[in-house]
């Protein structure tokens, strides 16, 4: 796993199906996700994420408008999509951050996993980092993954 | 703009980077050392480690001191510690999510009383 990847996972009691269309249908994205998703849940697909002032992603003055793309949609088991992009700029690794979920059937439900990474490709450039500060104030909170541990062994070492 | 968002910013940017890492963990190995001390166990030239250890040095991972002709740098551990809540916060963040996503599918499986 790269540095800048965040890794976390849950065991749902539901089937992968119900899980499936939590995560890919817009009426449930803006459920658990952003105030608003503009976006269909097919590979190609390309939408907005949307945070109200008020809304999910805290006091803004204006809307928080996040370009969205799917790469991958295999029904019940994998859904990816990159996400921070510049508005109209095709999504690659140079310039957004990659999301996939991955849904893995078990007895009593499914376990859902997320990984998101390349999080330095929004944040690491001057122009880059403030447009993803600008349109995603608390868009740095996703950053994570093996620094955490990494920073809190060094502590522990530092202390020893 | 939240000042101590961008303060973390520049703090995850400043740990994000392998070699600065590497760096790092090289002084906390050594307790304190000098920009050449620290080069000389490390495949970058002292230029590199040199640059490193300023961004290091400018959001207060390390602090540098003078010991005669040379400055020594160290770690600052609590500012490690900084480092580790900003990303324990995005941790936390996914983890919010997560758990919505699991409040919300159970309560659709219950509503269509399907057995798992």
């Amino acid at each position: 796993m790269a540095a800048d990847s965040v890794e976390r996972e849950i065991l749902i009691e539901a089937s992968p199906e119900v899980v499936w269309g939590v995560i890919t249908e817009p009426e449930q994205i803006s459920r658990w996700f952003s105030d608003e998703a503009d976006i269909e849940g097919h590979a190609g697909a390309d939408g907005t994420l949307t945070w109200r002032p008020g809304g999910r992603g805290g006091d803004k003055e204006s809307d928080a408008v996040v370009p969205i793309r799917v790469v991958e949609a295999e029904p019940f088991r994998r859904f990816s999509f990159r996400w921070n992009h510049p508005q109209g700029a095709e999504p690659d690794e140079s310039n957004s951050a990659l999301v996939e979920f991955s849904l893995i059937e078990e007895a009593g439900g499914t376990r859902l996993r997320v990984l998101e990474s390349g999080i330095d490709a929004v944040t690491h450039d001057e122009a880059g980092k403030a447009r993803y500060l600008e349109e995603h104030e608390h868009g740095w909170e996703k950053h994570l993954g093996e620094l955490l541990d990494y920073a809190a062994s060094k502590r522990r070492g530092a202390t020893r | 703009m939240d000042t101590a968002v961008a303060e973390d910013d520049a703090l995850w940017v400043a740990v994000a980077d392998p070699t600065r890492r590497r760096v790092l963990d090289a002084l906390l190995e050594q307790g304190e050392a000098s920009t050449t001390a620290l080069a000389e166990g490390l495949p970058v030239t002292r230029q590199a480690v040199a640059k490193h250890l300023v961004v290091l040095n400018r959001v207060g991972l390390v602090a540098g001191r003078r010991r005669g002709r040379e400055v020594r740098y160290a770690v600052r551990p609590e500012r490690l510690d900084d480092a580790a809540e900003a990303m324990a916060r995005v941790a936390a963040q996914w983890d919010r999510r997560l758990a919505r996503i699991k409040r919300l599918a159970e309560s659709v499986q219950a509503e269509a009383g399907i057995d798992l």
